[in-house]
């Protein structure tokens, strides 16, 4: 690994690993065993030729490397970044049984990153078919969908409701995981393949339903922007966030740099941040590099936090002190946060999600002083859209329904993403809005 | 880019804009409103749709914080970087009877849009506009052509009744049957004018402008209680029932940055005076 030490790191947002050398990648891709039939490729939700990729790597063939990757894949520095190759390509690797498997992440990074320097070559795109495909929403979904079919020959006009293009590879995932240089470089990339955007649209307000329903095909790939809140006593108080807003005020509007930058966010000395996912590692890391101690409330245990494991480890070395099997009961303060009162958790027999459930331990109540409370407990699909396209079948949870091909009840709309799964991976929304695009695409030429 | 077609001085401190944005002018109703950013780092804020013509909406403002006193920089000609909208809820219009619609301070700048959508749904439509003195009193004229009655309240007293439109909506609610009210404009001018209306129960929506970031649902910053519940002023909103909305937390979250607002403000004040800058003449 070439992660910067934690001391330093914390003190800014640049990148935590600093990626392979040339080198480094020729000797790493040496060591794939190019597998006649490879688990790799079948534990990747887009289905990238990785043994090729690796292959030109250890050639130190790069552009090919690059050609091979971006086949299947248009946004390969982002997946390399942040897949959880541990539960997907390298978790099936071969290698993995006896010895570690493939960095197959870190390659895809460095042949991603090399490529960008050197400047980027752009898939052949298919002639123009007439055929008018609308995509709503620039996330990871809508842009693989975009870019899949403007690569087929479509005219694709994108539409994004803020001022930047990217969803929660722009708003949520903060730059010294994901920078944001390499985000517009990737959508740029989209973008040259013929891909029309339109930023400051929020389709159901700015563009009628009447004039999406108007295009030959429509993606929807709204996301799952609608965070949950716990809905505890003193949850309004000044001083609590939503992961989602607390992100967004420092990645998107930069509220890190204010007042050079004009959105504030407020600092606070002691923070406690409520989650065990990768949002709330990603609010915890950001608080702390505002200058906060920062505790990590989780109400399992911390082998069962859904944070990809790296991301708990990058936290720990930055001490964020972690509260596991200990849960909220209310958030304490007149008008701004004071305190968070907890309860401590013991962990009984395993529940829905196949994980042991957590229960409150009576009188185990405890109290942490802080001043900021951050709530990284989720989110569901964003309502808004959805509720206003007539005919449009709506799961339990708020989801758009879709079949295998991600078709939804409407037979030219289709759907990908965290607004047809619920919120899931970057890559889990690229995975299903590549096979929305085949079935668009298929369906546009009449097959 | 979006261009300000139009910049106007209204009073002290509040100037009227009208902004080419098609795509939000052809789909805005009233009660709506948009988001903008004037550059690159700039932040998002909200601001009601006042008016709609053509390809441009009216959006009309006081200079209150560093944005809205970088934008009363502006004239006719510049550009602001981002616009969004329509956002929020359009207001509830039917044919009620008779609807009172009322506006306090810049607040008055939602009451034209509101009071057209009910007068041309069938209601008779009553206006009440206050503001702290003559001088700061705008929009007379366009309310007047609007509405079938128009009241005016000075707290000087120095133009129409002397008081609050609260005093008016009293009075009017125990000669008449008055069948919906809109009352726009600060917290505590909503929270008290709405309180006249609740012995007669009639029902009252108020706008509300607590802190937003993206106006889409996506963040949670803009979060009121409304009977209890929490919700999205942007999404949800803006305008809700003004007999369930609890204006005390509304107001304490609108207090969250106030020391951060100050410093920049301060700061750009200061950068204003260093570098000579006048600022545009609004004619």
């Amino acid at each position: 690994m070439s992660d910067r030490p934690a001391d330093v790191r914390i003190k800014d947002f640049k990148e935590v690993d600093g990626g392979l050398s040339a080198d480094e990648a020729i000797a790493e891709a040496e060591r794939c065993l190019q597998c006649k039939k490879p688990l790799c490729v079948k534990g990747c939700p887009v289905c990238i030729d990785i043994p090729a990729f690796i292959g030109h790597v250890a050639e130190g063939n790069f552009p090919a490397a690059a050609r091979a990757l971006k086949e299947q894949n248009m946004l390969p520095a982002i997946c390399g970044r942040v897949c959880p190759q541990e539960t997907q390509c390298e978790g099936v690797c071969i290698l993995g049984n006896k010895d570690t498997p493939i960095r197959i992440g870190a390659l895809e990074r460095f042949v991603a990153d090399r490529e960008r320097e050197s400047g980027a070559e752009l898939p052949e795109t298919a002639k123009p078919t007439g055929k008018r495909v609308a995509v709503v929403g620039s996330g990871p979904a809508g842009l693989t969908a975009a870019a899949e079919l403007a690569r087929a020959g479509h005219a694709v006009t994108i539409y994004e409701s803020l001022h930047e293009a990217g969803g929660v590879l722009t708003y949520g995932i903060p730059a010294f995981r994901l920078p944001k240089d390499v985000v517009r470089a990737e959508i740029d990339q989209v973008l040259a393949l013929g891909a029309r955007l339109k930023k400051n649209h929020l389709v159901g307000r700015s563009v009628s339903t009447d004039e999406l329903l108007g295009y030959d095909a429509v993606f929807l790939g709204t996301g799952a922007g609608l965070p949950a809140f716990m809905c505890i006593p003193g949850e309004n108080l000044n001083g609590v966030y939503s992961a989602n807003e607390f992100l967004t005020r420092v990645n998107l509007m930069h509220a890190d740099a204010f007042p050079e930058s004009d959105t504030p966010v407020l600092h606070a000395a002691r923070v406690a941040v409520i989650g065990g996912g990768n949002v709330a590692m990603d609010a915890a890391r950001v608080a702390r590099r505002l200058g906060a101690k920062v505790s990590l409330i989780y109400r399992r245990g911390e082998e069962e936090m859904p944070a990809r494991r790296a991301e708990v480890v990058h936290a720990k070395e930055e001490e964020i002190e972690f509260y596991t099997c200990a849960n909220p009961t209310r958030i304490l303060g007149e008008q701004s946060v004071t305190g968070v009162e907890c309860v401590k958790m013991s962990l009984c027999g395993i529940d829905a999600s196949g994980r042991r459930s957590p229960e409150p331990i009576e009188g185990s109540e405890f109290t942490l002083d802080v001043d900021m409370v951050i709530q990284a407990i989720g989110t569901s699909p964003n309502p808004l859209l959805v509720s206003l396209i007539p005919g449009l079948e709506r799961g339990r949870r708020g989801n758009v329904v879709v079949d295998k091909n991600g078709r939804t009840s409407i037979p030219h709309v289709y759907a990908g993403g965290d607004i047809a799964t619920g919120a899931a991976t970057v890559i889990e929304a690229m995975g299903s809005a590549k096979k929305a695009a085949a079935a668009i695409d298929a369906m546009l030429k009449g097959e | 880019m979006y261009k300000i077609d139009a910049a106007t001085k209204l009073a002290d401190r509040v100037y009227e804009y009208w902004i080419r944005a098609p795509q939000v002018a052809q789909h805005a109703r009233a009660g709506q409103f948009i988001i903008l950013r004037l550059h690159e780092a700039g932040e998002r804020i909200p601001l009601t749709i006042s008016a709609i013509r053509g390809d441009t909406v009216r959006v009309i403002f006081m200079t209150v914080g560093k944005t809205t006193e970088e934008l009363a920089t502006l004239g006719a000609g510049d550009s602001i970087s981002d616009v969004v909208g329509p956002l929020g809820k359009p207001s509830e219009i039917g044919n009620y009877g008779t609807c009172c619609v009322i506006g306090g301070g810049v607040g008055i700048a939602s009451t034209p849009l509101i009071a057209k959508e009910l007068k041309s749904a069938g209601n008779h439509v009553i206006g009440i506009i206050g503001a702290r003195s003559a001088d700061l009193l705008i929009l007379e004229d366009e309310m007047r052509e609007i509405c079938d009655e128009l009241h005016i309240t000075t707290d000087d007293g120095s133009k129409g009744v002397h008081g609050f439109a609260a005093d008016v909506l009293k009075k009017l609610l125990a000669e008449r049957k008055i069948d919906r009210v809109w009352i726009i404009g600060p917290a505590i001018m909503m929270k008290v004018t709405a309180g006249a209306t609740v012995p007669y129960g009639v029902k009252t929506y108020v706008s509300l402008n607590p802190i937003m970031v993206d106006g889409t649902g996506m963040c949670g910053s803009c979060r009121v209680t409304v009977g209890g519940e929490t919700k999205f002023a942007c999404v949800d909103g803006p305008e809700f029932d003004a007999h369930q909305v609890d204006f005390a937390e509304l107001m304490q979250r609108q207090r969250i940055y106030t020391g951060q607002e100050k410093a920049s403000l301060e700061r750009f004040a200061e950068h204003r005076c260093r570098c000579g800058e006048g600022g545009h003449h609004h004619e």
